[in-house]
């Protein structure tokens, strides 16, 4: 089904006001496109109202011409100058062999966003992950706990202004360059200038033994 | 290694298994709650091999992003290189010449043999049968030479690039894969008839930690995986990348499933024998791969960017070892990628170990796990 189609019968369903920007994305293969926006993608995509979320999500994968069954890949993207965090959807149908992709955009001081895991259980780790980088709270994850970091970690580190701790329970985060330890070293162990010394006598040439 | 807890006034104990634990395949945390040999959960404890590696990719270029994509899956490392390169082409609407794309094919599909090796061969260590492993590893390492010869690395290849690949190969290679191809045919068999088929193993893995259609779709299985449930789905086959369009219809190509020929759909032993199938395709792939690779001009396997500044964003999937490698990438028209995500097949299968894992025994844990084929980095990546 094409991406036109698929916007069209979500607007349907879920309420015209809930999806909202479509892009069309020309065929991945075709040259780039000048005309298009500067944030314009490759994949199919629209966006969708956070507040309207699970509304669209249900009705993408539960509508029978639709019938997204995989959640293929589920990220946040940090766009810090526009003070927005965007949460992307990549949703694929095993039943049509279609693919779309969902954005929902939330403000940065606040990223509140739905929890898809009921439609898709696989969402739980993704969303534990996304929380743990870049800290959208997913509400209603049965289970919202950091995946990768340390669980008394401070911070989320994939945000663009994350500012990392000297230390970690009284361990370094960061070394030294090894090419600035090569150069104290250098220092430390450069010969110290000779004064007045006799000139070198001539290398008898050695025989091979 | 373990420890034992028992929680105060019931029987359940928590015992610690790994994370240096040498069935878990690399380093991960499992806290099991036991009742004496019936697991009630085995919660997966991951992240002891978290690098960072989506925060790199936003600190260097997206050529010098290559090496380390190799470290994204270590076992397979071409189809990582194969997904990066595929997502910044789509992103920058890149040109990639035929012969670049066979190499790729052909680099794959060895490294799909070699890591399958690993996976069968370490499988059936982990259920105690240590003989196949030595054989499965013999084969990997005949592997490993041809790579080897190919790109230089054995392990980590860093051998696709942006626009092409870095290297062509030789007449004198591509009759060595022949000749190794002609070898490891009857090899498959030989692996079928000391394990595949042995009736203790497959007692031991038929019925066991049963994954259906319905579930695998659920929490997005991928790859040898979701066939083993019964799905019908290849990107190879169905969504067709490099030249896989052209090899596959030339070769009757028919997407193996699990069929629950020694016990139900989707278990433990589906899952095995859907992987020595896979060898099977493989070894048709490249040698079809093998011969139409020489109706393109030698030489031209590269195309190398001049300037990527793109904008935009780009989703490329690429069947890999362990089932559909996905990478997302965000340029905002700097020479470094904005965001790039990688969701790999293992991350999928472990979100899955917690449902699957109760009511099995301690022992058909390990099974499970090494049924699903995990690697540990590609979980944390």
């Amino acid at each position: 089904m094409k991406a036109r189609e698929i916007f069209e019968r979500v607007a349907a369903r879920a309420g015209h006001e809930a999806v909202f920007a479509l892009d069309e994305a020309a065929e991945a293969d075709a040259p780039a496109d000048k005309a298009k926006p500067p944030e314009a993608g490759r994949d199919a995509s629209f966006q969708a109202r956070p507040a309207d979320l699970m509304a669209v999500m249900g009705a993408l994968r539960d509508e029978p011409e639709l019938q997204f069954d995989f959640l293929q890949n589920l990220t946040a993207v940090d766009w810090v100058k526009r003070e927005v965090i965007q949460v992307v959807y990549h949703l694929f149908s095993y039943a049509h062999r279609h693919e779309i992709c969902v954005r929902v955009e939330v403000p940065r001081a606040a990223p509140h966003v739905a929890s898809v895991v009921s439609l898709w259980p696989t969402a739980n780790w993704h969303e534990r992950e996304q929380f743990d980088l870049l800290g959208v709270v997913f509400e209603g994850h049965p289970d919202l706990r950091r995946l990768l970091m340390p669980d008394d970690w401070v911070g989320h580190p994939m945000r663009k202004d994350f500012q990392e701790p000297k230390t970690y329970r009284g361990m370094p985060t960061s070394r030294p360059s090894p090419m600035d330890l090569l150069v104290t070293y250098d220092r430390a162990h450069a010969p110290k200038p000779q004064v007045a010394t006799a000139p070198v006598p001539a290398k008898t040439p050695e025989t091979p033994s | 290694m373990s420890e034992l807890v028992l929680v105060n006034g019931e029987d359940e104990m928590i015992l610690n298994m790994g994370p240096q634990h040498p069935s878990t395949h690399g380093v991960i945390r499992f806290i099991v709650h036991t009742d004496g040999e019936v697991i009630s959960r085995a919660e997966p404890d991951v992240g002891y091999l978290h690098r960072a590696i989506e925060h790199i990719a936003e600190k260097c270029t997206y050529e010098g992003f290559m090496p380390y994509t190799d470290r994204v899956d270590y076992v397979c490392a071409m189809t990582a290189n194969h997904v990066w390169a595929s997502a910044v082409e789509k992103l920058a609407a890149l040109p990639v010449p035929p012969r670049a794309h066979y190499l790729r094919v052909i680099s794959d599909e060895l490294n799909r043999i070699s890591s399958h090796c690993i996976a069968l061969g370490a499988m059936a260590m982990d259920l105690g049968a240590v003989t196949p492993f030595p054989y499965a590893l013999r084969e990997r390492e005949y592997v490993n030479d041809l790579l080897e010869e190919l790109c230089g690395a054995r392990l980590t290849y860093n051998y696709h690039r942006i626009g092409g690949v870095g290297w062509d190969m030789t007449d004198a290679w591509r009759d060595k894969v022949l000749r190794f191809l002609d070898h490891f045919e009857p090899v498959i068999d030989e692996f079928d008839r000391l394990i595949t088929m042995n009736e203790i193993f497959v007692k031991r893995l038929a019925n066991l930690a049963v994954i259906g259609a319905e579930e695998a779709v659920a929490y997005g299985l991928v790859g040898p995986n979701l066939r083993a449930a019964g799905v019908a789905f290849d990107l190879r086959a169905d969504m067709p990348y490099a030249t896989y369009g052209d090899i596959l219809p030339r070769i009757d190509w028919k997407t193996p499933v699990g069929s629950g020929r020694m016990g139900q759909t989707g278990d433990a032993w589906d899952r095995f024998w859907l992987r020595v199938e896979e060898w099977r395709w493989s070894v048709k792939i490249l040698r079809e791969a093998l011969d139409q690779i020489q109706a393109t001009p030698r030489g031209e396997f590269l195309i190398a960017p001049k300037r990527l500044r793109p904008k935009g964003d780009a989703m490329a999937r690429v069947e890999a070892a362990r089932g559909d490698m996905s990478c997302y990438v965000v340029g905002d028209g700097t020479p470094n990628a904005y965001r790039a995500r990688f969701r790999t097949g293992s991350f999928n299968a472990m979100g899955l170990v917690r449902e699957k894992s109760r009511g099995l025994m301690v022992a058909d844990l390990v099974a499970l796990i090494a049924s699903l084929d995990i690697v540990a980095p590609e979980i944390d990546r």
